[in-house]
Formats: structure tokens, sequence, C-alpha cells
């Protein structure tokens, strides 16, 4: 008796979990399953591939490079810099209508707003409002946290100080006379830019908390100027401000700036002859940039993006290509042996 | 005086003043590392002796620099200190049980004779020259000269088994002039000093003299009681303490072993190595980008961003950068993998311990994995060198057979003889056949009652009588057990011993014999003596031993019974049986006053004792005359010749090693199915000398080839000179054999003629080694660790087989009769040989594919994840611009992914364990290291850069010009880094999946458990809660639920996804289809 509880004390558990023979599930990758399931799969893709093609070649797309690096270009006059508050017109015309609700962007190439200094340069704390960072913005905001006389600078750092500036008037041209075409510029940013991360100092006016401190060295008005019209589209919180401060993940990127979506255009561009005026502000020759504008509408998957349904299309196609290539492997090599083990 | 280099010891006896000046180490034992103070600065410091965790404290240190810092200093301290915790945990908790049992120890009680009082003294407390008392079944508390004893003659037995491991009782005697002292007053009284040896850890050897009054005494061994021995039949008995606490000879000996590590550690570290360099070479390409970048653009750009203050060219900018880049690069090398491989192993061990099919009920023995550190290589196993005795068979040892003056007693009738009538003493247990014998010694054969009485008197067996008539033996092997028993049963009954004198029953008459002296046995002599006086005042010299020894040492007059006896001894050993040779000499009076004073000289000799004794003991054995000789059965163990089967289908060649005889060797060797009838040849290697020796492996050799049959050709050289690493040998044909001889192989483990050995005996199917030292199996383990690279596993269950535990690349103890000393040499222990198969073929293949699988994924996922920082390098101008967020950095390897891959390592199987046991041949992808090498690593590593590759440009190319469908572009930062997370998770989990052959619960549990701790942690780092208390931190507010509800964004993580998971599925299927390997066709078919 002794003896055996002895033996119950030594002798190891007798379960699943210590003898390794938990119930498990063993897949293995046999025919049955592999070949129809690469057939689905490819199937699937070339559908939706189909399905995105369709959708993107709907989609319209106007573009144009308005840095005037060309002399023939309206905007060349602009690109001295030493031409100050210089305003050119980019004429175009649109031959059937250009569905609406349809997007205007601006687009900048061979602009590093993905070089971790200039992601990093910026204060958070000070554009959450908070006073105290107004007065002492965060070192990463440095060379533009102070300007040279000491003065704090807000908003700091090289995001904020870089700011795009161009501005763009669009004009329908009917009859020789040139028709306003509004920019809607509200609901451009992300919600949770404009309601949570971005906040203005709670202080009326907005003017009085940007006491003892100076503007971005780069700009020709303060930050509680950007859109004096509107409160809510002021300061921090100013949409193209906040869209600027999104930061771009590849160097060659378009943001958006309005829409077009009031009165007459709100189904679109009707076919006819548009003035594009721009504020040329904004100098990129001398790091070699491009500035372009674009029109675009969108679908239920975004804008144009040929590359996604085409993309979709060669992998599917490529999955029933492999599904036929496994089919003739398993064919030819396992069915004269399919039972019997070796050494059995 | 404290003198460091301490020559000799001096000892005062009751003098604790005197003995103070020496500053002698206290009672007081400590073997735990840390104490509470401590164990942070010194565990710490011990853990960054690790080049991995020193490495990334260098990180740490780099990131603390605010021009480099391309990544917070949280995404390396987070893991880093979960590493070292995870670490200090284990090592604080090892430390805790040996503060406890060192508690333990030094605070159990002894009384100690302080001013002529026995006082009850702690352990730790006891000094050095205290006088102290030890009752029955007490342990010793320190190494002790023992002065007087209640038994007679200062007599006192004591049981060694914690510290050799001998179960088996030994005798030790005190002084003769102490022993007189006898009682507490006297002792106190004592003050003779004691000049000894400084501490040491030699067990078996104490060198010193007493000086008291005025005289010497020569001190040895035999007066020593060591700490760790338990006190036994003895009702008390007093010591004088000569070694205390770390001084004892246990202390001494418990030296830290050999650290062993696998050949996928090895590998792993130069894998680690080489992605240290791949990695400066990452960082050297992109500091060089970095620097063209800032010379053709950033300095252009400097208007929007101007360069930081310390950088004013782009070379520096370049420097910088390229530690920037060491920093957000460093997870190619995962800080996480040791940790992970040693969770891994200590499952896989918790697994070997569980196994009941490794329980062995009759001993109540569970396996146990003593080492935790080494279960993959158990899949890796080519060589096996394997005891006999106790190995290969049970050591339980029977008396079977006997030659008696030319006459054989064998197995003849199936009647099982009675002895109760005959011989009350008798053991009822044991059994012989043969009536003839009991004939013979009742009808008084004088050569019969010689051969019975020598076998009682012969040995150092120990005999207890709890009650009249009711003999229990402790021997020391299990051979002299049996001959002593047999003796017993056939009337010449050993009743009890003193170191003077033999009492035994012989034919029920009470006899007396006066012991002279005992002539030792160990493994150079072979045999053993004794020298009595029988009650008549003859005295008669009694030697058995091995055959090759005693035969040479006979009477010339003993020729003729000497031929008959050595053919029933070949008979005896052709049947597998143990056999000793018995012989006897009657010394006059005078020989043994001559022998006896060269004796006395030898012993007290100071320099070669040993040899001298021995050359001494040469001298009287012989001219002796012959006897008989006894056959003892050791029967195989249980399964033993199936194990062998399996495993040599297992391609893992047996080498057997093993002191006995060739015949019975090759015997063995034969009903373990070893050697086999259908064998082409068994080779015979005996020779001499080199030269023979020589002639005979060149003949082995030749004959090899002779069946060889084209093709490659085994080099045999001629006798000289040595051969140029021999090819192997792929194409001889038959199956071959190759049994050397102890003598003959310390000529063919010497230099010049070690690879024609190895290269020889490894073309052969079975090896066997007889006749061979302790040390020669060492030395053959070293051989082939040499000269294969191949993975020996050494498995045995006595001391003789230690060093070979210990040299083999994995030690395997067989914990059965011959006390604990293999098993606590060992890095695993069983108690049956037969499990040796479900210890390699299961467990260690399945540890193997595990580690293999893991190491595979555990670098490829790292490698995906990292890569992509390289890609986006050329996007960001190389600015050491994180793709992800440095949380997603933090989290990635120690939460996202490092569960369903531990899981994978921990349970995955590929066939069911019956299967591996039914296919041996599933275990070779192990022993040809064929599931992860350099090449299989590469792969991972390609992987890898493909899916990273994947894994930016994918969505770089659809993002770039998506929009939402609010006409929001996506190509921002935050949309981007989001995306490509959460597209690498979703690829490593769908890696992960495909990867797990064996989706237990717990699987299942960990990989979608990770996915969804994934996005639930995701959500919870962009949230607007997170982001009010700290806006500094969370810059990511939102962007978790903005990219996740674009449908573009799921088109492209399933594209992705397609891209990287696709074709491997392709692969996979093609390799089982086209070249499938014997685990995928066993798989299919266990279904």
């Amino acid at each position: 008796m002794v003896k055996e509880e002895q033996e119950l004390a030594n002798r190891p558990d007798n379960t699943a979990f210590t003898q390794q023979r938990l119930p498990a599930w063993q897949p293995m990758l046999s025919a049955g399953i592999v070949i129809p399931g690469f057939v689905l799969i490819g199937l699937a893709f070339i559908g939706i591939g189909v399905a995105l093609f369709v959708t993107s070649r709907s989609i319209q797309v106007l573009e144009f490079d308005y840095t005037g690096v060309d002399q023939n270009s309206p905007c060349f006059k602009c690109s001295d810099p030493k031409v100050l508050n210089c305003v050119c017109n980019l004429n175009f015309s649109i031959d059937s209508l250009f569905k609406g609700t349809v997007f205007f962007y601006y687009g900048l190439s061979n602009y590093y707003q993905n070089f971790r200094k200039y992601g990093v340069s910026k204060d958070d704390v000070q554009l959450s409002g908070d006073l105290t960072n107004f007065k002492t913005p965060s070192d990463t905001c440095s060379p533009y946290a102070y300007d040279s006389n000491n003065q704090p600078i807000v908003p700091c750092g090289s995001i904020a100080n870089s700011m795009f500036n161009d501005a763009f008037k669009l004009y329908q041209i009917i009859n020789g006379t040139n028709t306003l075409v509004p920019f809607d510029g509200k609901g451009i940013a992300w919600w949770t830019d404009y309601n949570i991360k971005y906040r203005n100092p709670s202080i009326t006016p907005l003017k009085n908390a940007f006491n003892n401190t100076v503007k971005p060295i780069f700009w020709s008005k303060p930050a509680y100027e950007l859109d004096t019209s509107d409160p809510a589209n002021n300061g921090f919180i100013n949409q193209n401000f906040l869209v600027w401060m999104r930061r771009a993940a590849l160097p060659n990127f378009r943001k958006l700036y309005g829409r077009i979506n009031e009165g007459d255009y709100a189904q679109g561009l009707p076919a006819g002859n548009y003035s594009l005026e721009i504020a040329y502000n904004y100098p990129v020759l001398s790091f070699d940039g491009r500035k372009k504008v674009v029109f675009s509408n969108v679908s239920w998957m975004g804008g144009k993006n040929e590359f996604l349904g085409i993309a979709y299309l060669v992998i599917g196609s490529m999955c029933v290509f492999m599904s036929i290539v496994m089919l003739i492997v398993y064919a030819k090599f396992k069915f004269p042996e399919e039972d019997g083990v070796p050494g059995h | 005086v404290f003198c460091p280099q301490q020559e000799e010891r001096r000892v005062r006896a009751n003098d604790r003043e005197y003995n103070e000046k020496f500053q002698y180490a206290s009672n007081c034992i400590m073997t735990s590392k840390y104490n509470i103070v401590t164990f942070l600065p010194v565990n710490l410091f011990e853990q960054f002796q690790e080049v991995a965790n020193t490495y990334f404290l260098f990180l740490l240190i780099l990131q603390l620099i605010p021009q480099i810092s391309s990544l917070s200093w949280f995404t390396t301290i987070v893991p880093l200190a979960l590493v070292l915790s995870i670490t200090a945990v284990k090592d604080a908790t090892d430390d805790y049980f040996r503060h406890k049992s060192d508690n333990q120890v030094n605070n159990r009680q002894s009384q100690v004779l302080i001013r002529g009082s026995l006082q009850n003294e702690k352990w730790m407390n006891v000094r050095v020259g205290d006088i102290i008392k030890l009752e029955n079944n007490q342990f010793v508390a320190a190494d002790l000269l023992l002065l007087s004893s209640s038994e007679p003659h200062g007599l006192c037995y004591i049981e060694t088994a914690e510290l050799d491991g001998e179960s088996n009782m030994k005798v030790r005697q005190s002084v003769s002039v102490t022993s007189a002292l006898g009682d507490p007053n006297n002792l106190a009284l004592f003050d003779g000093e004691v000049v000894c040896e400084p501490p040491n850890n030699k067990l078996d050897r104490f060198c010193g003299t007493l000086y008291w009054r005025d005289k010497k005494y020569t001190l040895t061994n035999q007066n020593m009681l060591l700490r760790g021995c338990v006190l036994r039949n003895t009702e008390a008995c007093y010591g004088l303490v000569i070694f205390a606490g770390p001084d004892t000879k246990l202390m001494q000996n418990s030296g830290r072993t050999k650290f062993k590590r696998t050949s996928i550690d090895r590998l792993m570290n130069t894998l680690v190595l080489w992605i240290f360099g791949f990695l400066v070479c990452m960082g050297v390409i992109l500091a060089v980008g970095n620097a063209v970048w800032e010379r053709e653009v950033g300095s252009l750009f400097q208007s929007y961003l101007p360069w930081d203050p310390p950088v004013d060219n782009f070379l520096f900018s370049a420097f910088l950068s390229f530690w920037s880049y060491v920093i957000i690069l460093n997870t190619v090398v995962p800080i996480s993998l040791y940790v992970s491989v040693e969770v891994i192993r200590l499952g896989h061990s918790y697994f070997i311990n569980w196994d009941q099919q490794m329980f062995c009920s009759q001993c109540n023995t569970p396996a146990e994995a003593r080492t935790t550190t080494l279960n993959e290589e158990l899949g890796q196993v080519e060589y096996i060198f394997s005891d006999k005795t106790g190995t290969l068979t049970q050591n339980i040892m029977s008396f079977n057979k006997c030659s008696i003056n030319g006459k054989t007693y064998v197995k003849m009738y199936f009647q099982r003889l009675d002895f109760t009538p005959f011989n009350p003493l008798a053991d009822p247990n044991f059994c012989f056949y043969d009536d003839t014998l009991l004939e013979s010694v009742k009808v008084g054969d004088t050569h019969t009652h010689k051969f019975f009485r020598l076998l009682s008197l012969c040995h150092t067996v120990m005999s207890e009588e709890k009650s009249e008539g009711e003999l229990f033996y402790k021997a020391q092997s299990p051979d002299e057990g049996a001959l002593v028993t047999a003796a017993r049963n056939f009337g010449f009954v050993f009743r009890s011993r003193t170191p003077g004198t033999i009492t035994t029953t012989e034919m029920g008459r009470p006899v007396t014999y006066t012991l002279l002296a005992i002539l030792d046995f160990n493994n150079i002599r072979k045999r053993m003596s004794v020298i009595v006086r029988n009650p008549e005042g003859r005295i008669c010299l009694y030697c058995k031993g091995a055959d090759t020894v005693l035969l040479e040492r006979l009477h010339p007059c003993n020729q003729e019974l000497m031929n008959i006896t050595s053919d029933h001894l070949n008979e005896y050993a052709a049947d597998g049986l143990r056999t000793l040779a018995l012989a006897y000499r009657d010394l006059s009076e005078d020989e043994w006053e001559a022998w006896s004073e060269s004796h006395r000289c030898a012993d007290k000799a100071a320099s070669c004792r040993e040899d001298r004794l021995a050359a001494a003991y040469e001298q009287i054995e012989q001219d002796m005359m012959l006897l008989g000789a006894t056959a003892i059965e050791d029967k195989l163990q249980e399964g033993v010749p199936e194990t062998i089967a399996v495993l040599s289908l297992a391609n893992i060649k047996i080498w057997v090693l093993t002191g006995d005889k060739q015949e019975t060797a090759v015997n063995i060797g034969y009903s373990c199915k070893m050697l086999t009838d259908d064998m082409t040849e068994v080779f015979i290697i005996s020779g001499h000398t080199v030269q023979s020796v020589r002639q005979e492996l060149g003949s082995v050799c030749l004959s090899l080839n002779g069946t060889g049959g084209g093709g490659k050709q085994l080099q045999c050289p001629p006798p000289s000179p040595p051969p140029p690493p021999s090819n192997l040998m792929d194409n001889i044909s038959g199956e071959f054999a190759l049994v050397i001889n102890g003598h003959s192989l310390a000529h063919a483990l010497e230099a010049d003629m070690e690879t024609e050995f190895v290269s020889t005996a490894c073309a052969c199917k079975a090896v066997i080694c007889c006749r061979v030292t302790p040390l020669q199996k060492a030395q053959v383990v070293e051989l082939i660790k040499k000269h294969k690279k191949a993975v020996t596993l050494a498995i045995g269950d006595g001391a003789n087989d230690v060093s070979m535990i210990k040299s083999a690349h994995i030690g395997v103890g067989i914990s059965g009769q011959e006390g604990i000393q293999a098993v606590l040499a060992s890095d695993y222990s069983f108690s049956q040989f037969r499990f040796l198969q479900r210890l390699l073929l299961v467990h260690g293949r399945w540890s193997y594919l595990r580690m293999c699988r893991f190491l595979c994924y555990f670098f490829y996922k790292n490698f995906a994840f990292t890569m992509v920082h390289f890609w986006f390098g050329f996007f960001c101008g190389f600015s050491a611009q994180t793709v992800y967020d440095q949380y997603f950095i933090t989290l990635y390897n120690i939460v996202y992914t490092s569960l369903p891959v531990l899981a994978m390592g921990i349970f995955d199987q590929d066939v069911p364990d019956q299967r591996s046991l039914e296919y041996p041949k599933l275990y070779e992808p192990g022993q040809l290291n064929l599931l992860f090498n350099k090449r299989e690593f590469f792969i991972c590593i390609a992987q890898g850069i493909y899916t990273s590759v994947v894994l930016f440009f994918v969505p770089c190319a659809v993002l770039s010009n998506a929009t939402q469908s609010t006409g929001v572009p996506l190509a921002d930062y935050q949309t981007f880094a989001v995306t490509t997370a959460t597209t690498l998770v979703i690829v490593v989990s769908v890696q992960i999946a495909l990867d797990t052959g064996f989706w237990t619960v717990i699987n299942h549990v960990f990989v979608w458990g990770s996915l969804g701790l994934y996005f639930t942690i995701m959500f919870a780092l962009h949230s607007q809660t997170l982001f009010k208390i700290f806006p500094n931190q969370f810059h990511f507010v939102g962007s978790a639920q903005s990219t996740l509800l674009q449908p573009v964004v799921w088109l492209t993580i399933a594209l992705a996804t397609a891209i990287c998971i696709v074709p491997v599925l392709a692969f996979r299927f093609l390799k089982v289809d086209l070249k499938p390997q014997l685990s995928d066709t066993v798989r299919k078919h266990t279904r």
C-alpha cells in the first residue's frame, strides 16, 4: 500500500498536456485543398481586380505642373524667388462634364516631409493649446523654436515654418467673364486632427494667447490670422494648416486644398474653359522641387488607383496559372503511388 | 598568521585560540551566489557579460544621444528589461532554493565538546579543531579524524551514498592510541596536533600525521569520516574536525561541471555575428546614401530643413546617420531570441520529465532532464557509446555456473535446488540447478570446500544480521554479492567481519579466521586477495580475479587443470557470462613474516605509495593453485535488442565499451542483436604491440575494401606513414563489425594510428571495445568527436562511465544498481536502456524539429520587420525615419509575435510519437543537420527580405495616389505606418499558421490572441484618452480608426499578404509533391 502511494508520488501525471497528446488539428497541404484554394483565390482576385480596374478607369483626373521651369509656362515669371507677390494664371479647358464632387489638390515633388528631423520638428503640446509651451517651445523645434531676438515662435518647428502658402482661385470663363468656382476648405483635414489633436488655447480673442510670441519666420501672417473670417478655421485648427501638418509618407505627395461642391458646381465641373489663379509664393526650385495642382473625383475606393486593379489581376491570374501547374505536377507525380508508405 | 599558499594544515585539538591563527574556513557553507543587497548589482553584472545584453545596453546609450536617437529609448529598454528580469527571476528562484538548503544544512545540530562538556551547536558554529560527537544515522558535519567509537577497536561504519554514490557500508577505524580515550572527559584533555595536506578534492586519499605525547602516528583515509557520510551500525563516535565548510572534500568536489553547448547554439552564435556584420553593412550603405543625399538634395533643402547645429557637412551627417540606422535596424539581432530558446528548451525538458512512457514503475523513477540546454541535440545523435553492465544488462547477478577442479557444473536439470533442509542459513531467493555440486559439498570434496571457503572469505561484503540467521549482505558490486550468496547456500556462510577477523559458519560449524591482509581490487590489478589465518593457525592466501591476470600467476604444476578450466571459462564467456578465476596459496609463517614486513614498508612510504603497494601485492600473488572458476549471469534488460535494432535503423551507430572480456562482450553483442549471423564478417583486433595492431587494422581495411567493388575506396595505408584523413566509405557492401581489445585500443588511439582506426571503425556497423578502462572510454568518445562532425551520446550507469558521460556531447545516466555517480554527471537520466529510443526518436526528434522551425521563423519575422526600414531609407533621405510607430517597434517582438512562435516551438509535432518509433528513418534529417543550417538560414533571411520588399513597396505603390472616399489622400506617414504594420502582423501570423503543423488549443489561443491583441493595443494607443493625458507621446491619435476604415487599405493588406504567402504556399505544395520527405509521407498516411 505504502509502495503504491510512493509510486503515485513519482509517476508523472497522465494528462493529455503532459503526455503531449492534446487534441490537435493537423493541417496538410493536400492537393484537395491547395489546388481548389488557389483557383478560388485566383478567381476572387481577378474579380476584385476587374472591379477595381473598371472603377479606377471611370475616375477623372486632371493634373497641371505649375512650377514654371519651362519658359513657356504661365508661371515661369514667378519662378524667380526674387519676384514677390507674384500671381499667375493657368488656363485650361474641360471637354465633358468633370463629375463631382471634384477635389482640388496641390502636389509637391522631391519634397521630404518624411525626413526624420523634419518630422519631429514640432511641439505637440504647444499645438494642443498648452500655453506653457507657447513660452518655452520644445527643443525638438530647434532651430525654429526661438527667433533671433529669443522670442518663442508659435507654432514652432520646421513643419509649421515650411507651411505651403500658395493660394488658388478657380474661375470658369463663360462668355469672357470669370465666374468664381468656390473651393470648400472645410472638412479637408482628419476629424481627430481638427477635434482632438490640435486645439487653440481657450482665450478670446485668440490673438491674446500669442502675446510675446512671434510668427514662424517664413509666414506672412501669424497663426491667429490664418482665417479671420471663421474662428473655427483659425489658429491651430485652420484646415490648410492641419493638412500641411499631417506629413506625407513619400517625397512626392499631394494634399487636399478644397472641394468643389457648391451651387452650380455640386454636380461637377461642366465642360468649358477655366482659369486657375495662383498666388505663387512657395519656392521649390532651389531644391529642384515641383509643384502641381490636381483635379480629381473619387469612387467608393477613393481616387484613381490603377496599380491596385492591375496588381489584383496579375496576382489572380498567377494563382490560377499556379493551380494549373500544380495540377499537372500532381497528376504526373502523385497518382501512380497514391498508396503505400515506404518501408511498410 | 595567514599564509595564502597553504602547504600543510595544522590543527590542534581543543585549542580554538591556536587554530584561529590560521583563519581556517568555518563550517558555514554558502552555495548561494547572492544576498538581498548584492543580488541586483551582481546579477546585472553577470547578465551584462552576455554579449547580446551588452549590445543592447550599448544601443540604449546610443539612443540617449539626441543627434543619433532615431527611436525612443523605451523601444530598447522595454524588451531589454523584460529579458533581464525573466533571467533575474530565474536566477533569484534558483538562489532562493540554494539559500534554503544552505540554511537547513548550516542549522543542523551537532554535539560539540566544549570545555569538557558536550554542548549542542549548529553546524555552522563548528570550528576546525573541535571534537564532536556523532550518533547513529547522523550526517557527518565536517571532515573528521575519527578519535574513538563506541564499537570495539575504534571501528565505525559509514555510508557514503551522498559522497560517491556507493550504497554499501564502509568501515573506518581510529588510530589505536585515540580509540582508548573513550569518554568525553578524556577527550577534553586530548591535545594532539594533526599536520596534514591542505584541502583537496580527492575522496579516497588522506595523508597526515598525528603528533601526541611526543609520538607520531600516520593517518590515512581509513581514519577519516568525510562530510556527507552517514554513520551506520555504530552507536556513537567522536571525531576531530580537520576540514570544515568549504574546505571539506564534499564541497571541494562540488565544482561546476563543464558547460555543454549544442551545435545549434554554436550555429546561432555564428549567425548572430553574421547578422551583426549584415547590420553594419546596411548601416554603411544607408550612411553612404545619406552622404549622397545630403550633398545632392539635403543641402539644397536647407531652407525648409536646416542641418542641426553639430552637423556642418554631409559627411558628419552620414556618420550620425550610420549610428541612427544601427539603432533602428537593431531588431535584426533579436534580443528575445536567447530567452525564447531557453523557454522552449525548458518546456521540452518538462515534457521529458513528464513522460509516462519513460517512467519505470519497478524502480519508481521517472526520466529526468538534468540539463535543460541540450534537448535539440538529442535529435541529431549519430554515435552512441554504451556501457554494457547495468546499461544493456540489468546488473542483477546470479551465480550460474562454476568449474571446480576441472569439473564443470552447469544447468542440467530444471529442478531448482532446495537448500533449506541442508542449510538453515540459505538464502531462499538463490537459484541453482545442478545437484551434483550440492552432493559434492555434502560428501566433503576438498576442492569444492576450498572453492566455497574462498568465496566466503575473499570479498569486501559487509553483513548485517538483524536477527539470528536473517543475514543481509551489502556488497560494493553485485558480482561479489552473488558469489558470497552462493557460498552461503552451499554451506559456507559468511556471518560477520571485523577489521581483524572474519567469522563464517562452515557446514554448520562456526569458524573465525584472522584476517591478516586484504589486497584490494582495482581496475589495473583486476583481482583481489585476502590472507587469513585459520583457527588451526595455517596461513592461506585466497585470490579471485579476471582469468587473464590470474592464470598468469599460477604455479607451473597447474598447467593441465588450467587448460581444462580455460576451456570452461571460454564456454561460459561464450554464453555471455561474467567469469572469475579462483586460486589459493598456502603460506608458511616465514613467507608471511617476510612479506608482511615489505608490505608495511610500502604502506608507510611517503611517495608512490600506491605503486609500491601494488608491487608488494604482486610479490605474494604468485605460484598460486587454481581452484576453479565462477560464471555469473547478468540478464539483458527488457527491450534492449529491439531498442538497438530501432536505433541502428535510425542510422545511429552504437559502440559498446565494456570492461568485460572479449568473449563475454561479443556474446552480449549477439544477444542484443548488435552482432548478427547475417554479418559479412566480425573483425577482432587483439594485438598487443603497435605493429600487430597496425597490421590487423590494415587487414580489416583491406577486407572492407575487398567487398567494396569499385568507386571510392577506403585508403588502406601500408603500416606507415600515417594515412591522410580517410574519405568516407559509402560503398562498402555488407555489414561488418569490429571488436577491439583494450590493450589494442591503447595502441590504436595513438596519434599516428587514430585516423586509420576511426575510418575503419566507422565503416563497421557495430563496434565493441572490450576490456577498456574508464579513461579509454573517454578517449574513444573524444576521438570520434575530433574526427567526425557528429553528435555523440554516452550512456552508462557506473562510476567508470563518468568520464565518458562527461566528454560526450550528451551524457545519459542509467539510475540502476551502481549508485548515482553516473546520474550525477549526466545530462539525462532514466532507469532503462530501452527508454533511449523514446528519448532520441521522439523527444530528441521533436525538440530538434521544433527548435529548427522556431529559429527559421524567428529570423524570418525579424528580417521582414526590420528590412522595411532599409527600403524606406531610400525614400526619406536616409534620415533613419522608422516606418512604424515606436510603440509597434517596442511591442512587435515581445507581444505581437512572440507567443505563437513559442507555442509552435514547444508543442509542434509533425508525426505522432508512435510513428517516429515505427519509422526510425525519420530521425535522419537531424543527423544530417537538414532542418536548420546556414543554407536554411539564408532561405529564411531571403524570405524575410522578400516579405519586407512586398511590405514596403505594395503599400507605397497603392497609397501614394490613393485617397479616402472623402478625397483625403492616404499617403500620409501615419496611414502608411499603420497599413504597413498591420500588413506585417497579418503576414507573419499567416506564416506562423502555415508553419504550425500541430494546432492545439494553445496554438489557436496564441495565434488568434496575438492578432486580437495587436488590434486592441493599437486602438488603445491611438485613442483620444491616451492622447489627452500625454499629448507628446501618442502622436498617432485617430490613425488606426481612420486607416482601417478604408477599403483601399484592406485591399492593400490582402494584396500584400497574397504576394507574400502565395509563392510560399505553392513552393511548399510542390516540394511535398515532387520531393516528399519521409515525414510528409508518414504524416499523410497517419491522417
